[in-house]
């Protein structure tokens, strides 16, 4: 039987799962929003990399037909948006249950309550296709949203259109209603949910219009080769889909990591510091690296690895968490826009405008400044971006500047702008020859690493845990 | 956070909490029975000329770290910050003027006398000057008498800047002592007092050096402030010293016999996991809890250079009875903090090397210029030229806002995890390759 690894890194934001085989290959990613409850956090992100690694393990069998068969890929891959697609409607259901059970225990007397849970209702029924399609259509299964924002962004909009006095209300409702729904894990049945998506596929490809000209989606020539052949594609697959529903997924040795570590329920000698594994795992992947900026939610760590991986200095921020992930998010707040937006928005500047990056909550105080003295958003952000990798430019020369190859991990290293200041300025101080490393996993490093270090089961040998047999040198 | 338990003291601890509460006690009668009182600073001090004129000495900074070990410097830097002190001023200064301000009452809850003489002894550290200036102020009418100490810019103390010093204590210090004291400098007694100092330092530094073994019988950081108190304070060149230094030293050595383990509140350490060098003064608010990280994770200073402010006795150092004024001067030239760069990261190479340290720390102080300038360097060079593992945390002397307990602890376990994994894997390697 296979042997499996996970690593969890439980960080400030974002939780991340993920599941290697023993070759060290990634063969599940699970990401997750951080919450109150870590353990929470943990077990969802934990399962969601296990889903996926079943998907992978699909992958890797029918890798040889899948390159035959473009239709074969655009199935198994539409089948994967699908099935989050499914997991995300049992959610809905746990959170229209709380929005309900708020309703009735907020709301005093019996008129509001109907009136509220009638309003509730139709941004639900309003939401809900619109959700689905997206997922059906636009690979949001993919593109790694956590389900608070991808409720919370349609019901904002839909409470927008109701009359503003319903504005603080239906808010109230969703605020308390949110964090009780997402603290509560919900165990899927892998091989119910994945036969409930091959039948939502099957409506999929029977409604599919016959010509590419009078179809609202988006067309191509693998969806092309499934229509009128999708029965077929469905029956050949599906003995596959069987087998690795069933498939029990052994995972040998676990790592836990990330700020939240302490909090996670694994051994102690399971858990390992965030530097050690972001190195490990950038090393990994890139193994001639020797220097490593890791920018996380609250904290930028800039490490020193040598041949092995092994980290000889590390440098963190301390004392303030300005110019770290969160400093973006609290930006974006400002300005009404979402994160994701931030970066492609900063990558249109025209000019550099200077902005202290000492102090997030300052920093939005200097943003209105600076919109009023009539600079453009995209200038302001655009300084704002420089204004961060200028902070863990001074971490990366506090921890004895770059050597050799460059990685560049966490969250931020997904925003476009990070990546065009961070190169500019780690090669305007340390020479054009520098290569720098971005991994499209970057977010992953640290669990990457904490499952490289289950995999070896070097274990966090402290005395407070378990004695060493290891030699001493 | 668990409920501590009992402290467990070594007898010479006692010894010295005892001779702590007399000189304490002498100081808060020092009006009644006449003595006069100097205040001046640990490094670069003149304490056996001071006691030569049989006056008391008060310092301070050691009041200050009293007070942050007590808890009640949050309090005293509120006070002094009340009053127009910067948050970015020496929290030393803060915490010392805030206790002035609240009666100067000292660490045995005794009051402390004001100062006959203010003694500015030692100018390596130019917040001690401003420091003064304030005590001055706060004490108007008291002489004041300032020694310059020239820093050793080119790593050595000179004939000319020993006879620069010499002329000073001629000129300067000993007549405003003579005037305060009423007495007339006498030179036998204080060549007496320096075979004191000597012997005291001789024992001190066999104390210091019983780190060299593996496992080390002491930790020379969290418990070497203890060993280090009476020879950089009231007793250098005492009998009580050299009584004290001689019990300390036989504890030492039974513990060596019997094969035991450095001493800690929390018990004996029992494994020696990692043996540390470690730049910087250690945090004294969270004292106890900041020790109790590296005995949590069998980790063990066997050299450090705070032990070394008051004196760098181990690279050979001693008073000299016979020239008394000649050896105070290269004595307070002689401190650590007096060292230059290259001087300070050559002895730090030494130490790691000598006393087998897996890794080098610094422990870098927010309000402390002296200490925190040039530590970067001085991490980068110990790096490079011994090749262990280096870490840095921050935090500050006394005051408590600058000490995130989950800040420095995620980081040390990352260093302790760092170090333990060079270990195995460097072990593995070994074996494969």
């Amino acid at each position: 039987m296979s042997k499996y690894y996970l690593g969890v890194d439980l960080g400030s934001t974002t939780s991340k799962a993920v599941i290697i085989n023993e070759k060290d290959e990634i063969i599940g990613r699970g990401i997750t929003n951080t919450r109150a409850n870590y353990a929470v956090a943990a077990d969802i992100t934990k399962d969601e990399a296990i889903y996926n690694a079943r998907f992978s393990v699909l992958k890797k069998k029918l890798e040889a037909e899948m390159q035959a068969k473009p239709e074969y890929r655009k199935y198994i891959n539409d089948l994967e948006n699908v099935f989050q697609y499914e997991q995300f409607k049992v959610r809905l259901d746990k959170l229209g249950d709380e929005l309900l059970k708020t309703c009735r225990t907020y709301f005093k007397d019996e008129e509001t309550q109907n009136l509220m849970i009638g309003h509730l209702r139709n941004i639900r029924k309003a939401f809900k296709p619109k959700i689905k399609h997206e997922y059906l259509y636009n690979n949001l299964g993919a593109k790694s949203q956590f389900f608070r924002d991808i409720v919370s962004e349609k019901y904002n909009e839909e409470v927008g259109k109701l009359d503003m006095s319903l504005f603080e209300p239906l808010m109230t409702v969703w605020d308390k209603s949110i964090s009780p729904a997402e603290n509560e894990r919900v165990q899927f049945d892998f091989k119910e949910l994945v036969e409930k998506a091959m039948d939502e596929l099957k409506k999929k490809y029977k409604d599919l219009p016959d010509t590419a000209a009078d179809s609202s989606v988006n067309f191509d020539a693998e969806m092309n080769l499934l229509r009128g052949n999708f029965d077929q594609v469905s029956n050949t697959l599906s003995h596959h889909i069987d087998e690795i529903a069933e498939l029990e997924f052994n995972i040998s040795n676990m790592t836990g990591t990330g700020y939240g570590r302490a909090l996670l329920p694994f051994p102690q000698e399971c858990i390992r510091s965030e530097i050690l594994c972001h190195a490990f795992g950038a090393h990994a992947v890139f193994p001639e690296t020797r220097t490593v900026l890791d920018i996380g939610g609250q904290d930028t760590k800039a490490i020193q690895v040598d041949k092995y991986g092994l980290v000889t200095s590390f440098q963190m921020n301390d004392r303030c968490a300005a110019g770290c992930g969160r400093y973006l998010g609290y930006i974006a707040d400002e300005m009404s826009i979402s994160l994701n937006e931030l970066g492609p928005m900063a990558m249109e500047a025209k000019k550099d405008v200077t902005i202290c990056s000492t102090c997030t909550v300052f920093a939005g105080a200097e943003l209105r400044e600076l919109t009023n003295l009539g600079e453009k958003r995209e200038d302001i952000l655009g300084g704002l971006h420089k204004a961060i990798i200028m902070r863990a430019m001074s971490l990366i020369a506090r921890s004895g500047g770059v050597f050799n190859e460059f990685t560049f991990t966490g969250g931020v290293a997904r925003n476009p702008a990070v990546i065009k200041y961070l190169t500019e300025l780690v090669r305007e101080n340390y020479g054009n020859d520098i290569k720098i490393n971005i991994h499209t996993d970057s977010i992953f490093m640290g669990a990457l690493g904490g499952a490289m270090f289950a995999r070896r089961n070097i274990k966090a040998d402290l005395p407070s845990a378990k004695k060493s047999k290891a030699p001493v040198e | 956070m668990a409920q501590p338990k009992e402290v467990i003291k070594e007898k010479s601890m006692v010894l010295q909490k005892e001779m702590l509460a007399k000189q304490f006690h002498d100081l808060s009668t020092a009006k009644e029975s006449g003595k006069k009182v100097v205040y001046t600073f640990v490094p670069g001090n003149l304490t056996e000329l001071i006691l030569s004129f049989d006056m008391l000495p008060v310092y301070p900074e050691i009041n200050a770290l009293q007070s942050g070990m007590r808890k009640k410097s949050a309090s005293y830097i509120k006070d002094a910050e009340k009053m127009g002190f910067s948050e970015d001023v020496c929290t030393y200064v803060k915490c010392d003027i805030g206790m002035m301000l609240n009666g100067n009452i000292g660490p045995t809850g005794e009051k402390l006398p004001d100062p006959d003489l203010l003694l500015l002894s030692y100018t390596g550290c130019f917040t001690f000057m401003k420091w003064f200036e304030n005590l001055e102020r706060l004490y108007p009418g008291v002489p004041v008498a300032m020694l310059h100490t020239p820093y050793q810019e080119d790593g050595q103390i000179t004939d000319d800047q020993v006879q620069y010093m010499v002329k000073q204590l001629k000129e300067e210090v000993i007549p405003k002592m003579e005037q305060v004291s009423g007495k007339k400098y006498n030179h036998d007694r204080l060549s007496k007092m320096m075979e004191n100092s000597a012997r005291s330092e001789d024992l001190l530094v066999n104390v210091l050096e019983s780190a060299k073994r593996v496992p080390t019988p002491i930790d020379a950081y969290f418990a070497g402030v203890y060993y280090i108190g009476p020879i950089f304070t009231a007793f250098r060149g005492t009998e009580e010293a050299v009584e004290y230094y001689s019990e300390l030293w036989n504890e030492v050595q039974q513990r060596i016999q019997l094969g035991l383990g450095p001493i800690t509140p929390e018990g004996e350490l029992k494994e020696e996991k990692f043996r540390l060098v470690m730049e910087g003064p250690p945090n004294w608010t969270n004292f106890r809890e900041f020790w109790k990280i590296f005995y949590d994770m069998g980790a063990v200073i066997v050299a450090s250079s705070y032990t070394k402010v008051g004196g760098v006795y181990d690279l050979g150092f001693r008073h000299e009875p016979d020239k008394p004024l000649e050896s105070l001067s290269k004595y307070c030239m002689g401190c650590y903090t007096n060292m230059n760069l290259p001087q300070r990261v050559g002895m730090l190479e030494q130490y790691v090397k000598e006393y087998k340290a897996d890794g080098f720390l610094i422990n870098s102080i927010k309000s402390c210029n002296s200490f925190s300038a040039g530590q970067l360097m001085i991490m980068r060079e110990i790096e490079q030229r011994t090749g262990v593992p280096v870490g840095f945390i921050e935090s500050d002397l006394v005051d408590p806002r600058y000490f995130s307990y989950a800040n420095i602890k995620n980081r040390l376990e990352s260093y302790f995890q760092m170090l333990e994994q060079r270990k195995i894997i460097l072990a593995q390697e070994g074996t494969t390759v």
